[in-house]
């Protein structure tokens, strides 16, 4: 085939030479096609050429001759190069590909929605520093007198994050309709991620009963930060401290439970290390900044309560989220 | 960020200072310093994190991996020298409850506002 090839391309380039004129260019052009269609490499096509000229001009100075050499050499590198790119190119949309599945994935199959409780108002939000989030929130709740919440960092990030959060989520519900503690229910999803998870990974939880009827708070904590308690009548702040191991490190690990009863304007923030951690070019802020800044908004609905935090923050960090934000508010209205 | 790790060994036991951060970035250097160390029964790590003055969720899983480790040869690890930060992180995690840790003479925290 080449060889029909560069019969053809000698015809028109002879063609062209005697009449350079457009129309002729304009058959060069269309040929190139030929030459994609026939798999013709860029050397091999300076390769005919440099045959057609030699054969259609006699006595071809030996300097331009060696010149096609030195371009065909030069070519076959560049079309290793250009192949070589192209390839990454085709790994990288494949790889994004993947990632957009992976956000879907995360999206739709550990999706929760804000939960309608009798005197308990809830606002949350919870967004990735980068594209996938290593944060979760999950709500459960099966009438207006009771809600579940677990709030819990994942370490590492992406598509593995993911599949450790589906573990929190799949044993949460599992257990859904059992009536179990929440020091019972972190119990069983330690068992079960500790079999399940690699030697350097762990995932840190809050795990929160409320009990609309008796406004009675129920909380349990594997590794995670202490959530924060605005107590109304007496204008303080006072931190739900529980002990317990992270999710993952001690099959046999125990989860301590406490409880507080909630009164008319009180509220529970349980966040992340990525709200705690908030990093200035001072360096860290202290947990008295955001006791303020979720006093100067305490009359507000949660969820307004929760945004004012998220911006106020992200302000002091130039808008620039180190680690992933996540802030669920539950405050007691009447 | 930087980290260096710096290994003085005194009889049997590992003795490994550790300074910089310890973060996403970082961990990998670390947990490579880790692995070389001789895994023997009974084997006794000591390591001193007085010149780390951060820590990210990823270096503290360089460490529960590690633990699980020393663990699982009858082993022993301590891990002192932590400031206030890194020692609150201990506890928070409930890790101060299962691993030997000590908190630095002072215990000073300057990166904090």
């Amino acid at each position: 085939m080449p060889q029909e090839a560069g019969k053809q391309y000698k015809q028109m380039l002879e063609n062209y030479l005697h009449s350079q004129g457009e129309e002729d260019l304009y058959l060069g052009q269309q040929f190139s096609r030929t030459f994609i269609e026939k798999n013709i490499a860029p050397e091999d096509v300076i390769s005919i050429h440099k045959t057609a000229i030699e054969e259609l001009i006699q006595d071809l100075p030996s300097d331009v001759n060696a010149s096609f050499d030195f371009l065909i050499e030069m070519m076959i590198h560049y079309g290793l190069a250009l192949r070589e790119h192209q390839s990454l190119i085709r790994k990288q949309e494949a790889i994004q590909t993947e990632m957009d599945i992976a956000v879907r994935v995360q999206n739709t199959l550990l999706q929760t929605t804000t939960p309608v409780v009798n005197g308990l108002d809830i606002g949350w939000i919870s967004k990735p520093s980068k594209q996938m989030n290593g944060d979760y929130v999950y709500f459960l709740n099966e009438t207006k007198d009771e809600v579940c919440l677990a709030v819990a960092d994942i370490i590492g990030k992406g598509m593995s994050a993911a599949m450790h959060m589906s573990m929190v989520k799949f044993g949460m519900d599992s257990l859904r309709y059992e009536q179990r503690s929440p020091s019972e229910v972190l119990s069983f999803i330690n068992k079960m991620v500790e079999k399940s998870i690699a030697d350097s990974m762990f995932i840190s939880m809050f795990y929160g009963k409320y009990d609309a009827e008796n406004s009675i708070f129920r909380h349990s904590s594997a590794g995670h930060e202490p959530a924060l308690f605005y107590r109304a009548s007496e204008d303080a702040f006072s931190l739900l401290e529980s002990k317990g191991l992270l999710l993952g490190v001690h099959d046999e690990a125990k989860y301590e439970e406490k409880t507080v009863r909630l009164e008319e304007g009180d509220f529970v923030a349980i966040m992340t290390d990525g709200v705690t951690e908030t990093r200035t070019e001072q360096g860290f802020i202290e947990m008295d900044v955001i006791e303020k800044l979720l006093c100067k908004a305490r009359s507000e609905s949660a969820q307004e309560m929760v945004d004012y935090l998220f911006s106020e923050l992200s302000k002091m960090q130039n808008y620039e989220l180190h680690d992933d934000f996540t802030l669920v508010i539950l405050k007691k209205t009447k | 960020m930087n980290l260096q790790v710096e290994q003085v060994d005194k009889d049997l036991v590992h003795n490994l200072k550790i300074a910089g951060e310890i973060d996403i970035y970082t961990a990998p250097k670390l947990k490579e310093h880790l692995a070389k160390l001789d895994k023997s029964e009974g084997m006794e790590v000591e390591l001193d994190l007085s010149e780390v003055n951060y820590m990210d969720s990823t270096g503290l899983g360089i460490f529960v991996g590690f633990y699980k480790e020393v663990k699982a040869n009858n082993g022993k690890l301590i891990i002192k020298g932590l400031n206030q930060r890194l020692y609150r992180l201990f506890e928070i995690t409930g890790l101060s409850e299962i691993m030997d840790i000590e908190q630095s003479e002072g215990g000073e925290d300057h990166d904090s506002i």
